[in-house]
């Protein structure tokens, strides 16, 4: 064992000490931004943390957040496995939202069938956006990254439409004097049934998303699908040897990804917990974008999605708390921008300092 | 339909439209200018969006305390060319996705001038209308090219500089090896990843000169949302221009126009619908990149980091 090639506790070690300075890094600028606009960053603290888990009934709301961020998080992880960057989550949470909206609301059915179309058909309708993006890489040439981007917008659009057509989205009923474009709200039995535990009240969603978050982990880890898709994201030289279909991989990865976002619109408009049950214009309140984050920040790890997902919530939910303190709610945006960025930092570190010390043990090695 | 084709034909053929046009299509060019090396380069920078978004804000705190137009402009400058130091340092010095940090970046920026607008609210003005002699009087495209508010001059600076940047100086043929054939490139030599954040650099100074040209050229006030996805196709146009410099700025005159429809159409009348029109260019940027996307022209290393001994 070569002295440059540090043992496995060290490396540990490193990965801490980088982890917790960079991350105090980020709340170190946080708090200075905070401090120059002149309030308290300790008022603003204790408001995030009244308002996202402490007050009473918080923690609840904060779940209702965190499940399509942590849909959204795991749809993105397969896509990157496949080495695809599909950012247009928000765009496909958007149309997976409308899709479920426009399900609920000429479903004529028991409830929980009813439930179970609208949830697909929210996870359809994402898959079908990503599907565009994914068709237009594998035989267009196209750069996902862009088509993603630019089919967020589209998507703004295209709901935009619908909400102002009755016969797509928009309430039937309303008077011609009505001009709020909203959708029509989801019958109660084809909502998500909740769940109340000490005070705090959230859809049962939160434990389905839990479950799968742990099935798709372990997927990706222990089965051949998973195999495949590592190989056709690391090496596609690899993945032709190897007679693994690339485009097809891809595509499947793609559609999987989209129909999460596109299930996590479903999830929101049917857990009730954003908009009341209905489609209203700016329905996706970039939780998308949000949910994209945390997937970043969790990296490859499925299970870690869980607490992060729950912290960035909490940055949302605890903002509403925010106004007492004299400042602007969007500061949290800021915040998180900031950690992700923060985050981004100690693997590329780690991985620089590693090749550094792997050469020069190799070159004392000659 | 066929009277959404009457409609582009008759914009076709006034002058306030193609005024319009050029308005929008600059605010691409100066972005897609920059982003042409950069891209050249083998850098593929979605940060872009946030730089003109830094750009448009630095450029309004600049005018407002300064009162000076010009002053904004270099505000816009340095912050687009902070945003790009950042996305730079990042992605080429340290080995983080090009992507995620552009990403992050683009999500932190609107962040943090959403945050900073709500707090400080800038007041800002468009920037005087100056007018070319002579040439203004050129019939239809006259006023488009020759009768703007004066910070839209600079693009006839920035895009003819870009390119004898990139295609006269021993800095641009270094930059274009490292985009085709960066192992080669360092093995002669030259500094590959130096380079690269070079040339970001630079599609940060250009994007962030495209922020304050936003501000002061077209719009006047600062809202956060006001560049709205422009970078994103400023990108587009060039792919869509297949790395050439011409090809780009005719990309950002196609996309310009279809982006300025939105404005010209209903003035000249016509009652189209809304959501059409603002999703007008979006459609348009996607369809016309699928058909014409050549990836053959693309710059070989485009979008692969570059760390020495893995290839």
């Amino acid at each position: 064992m070569n002295e440059s090639v540090l043992s496995r506790r060290s490396q540990w070690a490193e990965a801490v000490t980088l982890y917790v300075l960079c991350g105090l890094g980020a709340l170190v600028i946080s708090g200075l931004l905070v401090t120059v606009v002149g309030a308290s960053w300790s008022d603003v603290w204790n408001a995030l943390v009244d308002g996202s888990v402490r007050k009473p009934g918080r923690w609840g709301g904060t779940i209702g957040v965190a499940t399509p961020l942590a849909l959204v998080a795991l749809g993105t992880m397969v896509s990157n496995r496949a080495g695809l960057v599909n950012i247009g989550q928000e765009g496909q949470l958007l149309i997976g939202a409308a899709f479920a909206a426009y399900a609920g609301a000429n479903m004529v059915g028991p409830g929980p069938v009813a439930l179970l179309v609208v949830l697909t058909s929210g996870a359809l309708g994402g898959a079908l956006w990503a599907g565009i993006a994914g068709g237009l890489r594998y035989w267009r040439k196209v750069p996902e990254v862009l088509s993603t981007l630019l089919l967020v917008s589209l998507a703004a659009n295209v709901v935009g439409y619908g909400l102002k057509n009755s016969w797509l989205l928009l309430e039937r009923g309303a008077g011609l004097g009505n001009r709020n474009s909203v959708s029509e709200q989801l019958a109660p039995d084809t909502r998500i049934p909740h769940w109340s535990l000490w005070g705090n009240d959230f859809a049962m969603s939160a434990v389905a998303v839990v479950l799968l978050i742990f099935l798709v982990s372990w997927m990706l880890n222990h089965t051949l699908w998973g195999y495949r898709l590592s190989v056709v994201g690391q090496n596609q030289r690899v993945a032709r040897r190897f007679g693994i279909g690339e485009t097809a991989e891809g595509m499947k990865s793609m559609f999987i990804s989209g129909g999460m976002s596109g299930l996590a619109g479903g999830v929101m408009l049917a857990s009730g917990d954003f908009a009341n049950y209905r489609l209203v214009a700016g329905f996706s309140v970039s939780i998308g974008w949000v949910g994209l984050l945390v997937a970043l920040v969790a990296g490859q790890r499925a299970l870690a999605i869980i607490p992060v997902a729950f912290v960035f919530a909490s940055l949302r939910t605890g903002s509403g708390f925010l106004a007492s303190t004299g400042i602007e709610r969007r500061v949290t945006d800021v915040v998180q921008g900031l950690i992700v960025l923060a985050l981004l930092i100690p693997p590329a570190i780690m991985f620089i300092r590693q090749r550094r010390r792997a050469l020069s043990a190799s070159r004392s090695r000659v | 339909m066929g009277e959404f084709f009457s409609a582009v034909f008759e914009v076709l053929s006034t002058e306030a439209a193609f005024t319009a046009a050029a308005r929008f299509a600059v605010l691409l060019a100066f972005a897609a200018a920059g982003e042409w090396v950069a891209e050249r380069a083998g850098t593929l920078n979605i940060s872009v969006e946030g730089m003109l978004l830094g750009g448009a804000f630095a450029a309004a705190m600049g005018f407002h305390i300064t009162e000076s137009v010009a002053v904004g402009l270099v505000c816009a400058m340095l912050a687009g060319g902070t945003v790009s130091m950042v996305q730079a340092q990042m992605s080429h010095r340290l080995t983080a996705d090009p992507f995620v940090v552009g990403l992050t970046l683009n999500i932190l920026v609107l962040g943090v001038v959403g945050f900073l607008e709500s707090e400080l609210k800038p007041s800002t003005r468009l920037a005087s209308v100056v007018e070319v002699p002579f040439l203004v009087d050129l019939p239809l495209v006259g006023r488009a090219l020759f009768g703007q508010p004066w910070p839209f001059y600079l693009i006839y600076v920035v895009v003819p500089f870009c390119g004898w940047l990139l295609l006269r100086t021993r800095w641009g043929l270094e930059v274009r090896a490292v985009g085709e054939n960066p192992q080669s490139a360092d093995v002669s030599g030259i500094h590959v990843n130096h380079r690269r954040r070079q040339s970001i650099y630079l599609a940060g100074l250009m994007a962030g000169l495209g922020g304050g040209y936003l501000l002061f050229g077209q719009v006047g006030r600062f809202e956060p949302g006001m560049v709205g996805g422009r970078g994103f196709i400023a990108l587009v146009a060039v792919i869509f221009g297949g790395w050439r410099l011409r090809a780009t700025i005719f990309g950002c005159l196609l996309f310009g126009s279809v982006l300025s429809f939105r404005l010209t159409l209903p003035a000249l009348g016509y009652q189209l619908n809304n959501e059409l029109l603002s999703s007008l260019p979006f459609l348009v940027t996607i369809v016309a990149t699928s058909l014409f996307v050549r990836a053959t022209r693309q710059p070989a290393a485009l979008a692969r980091p570059f760390i020495r001994g893995l290839k």
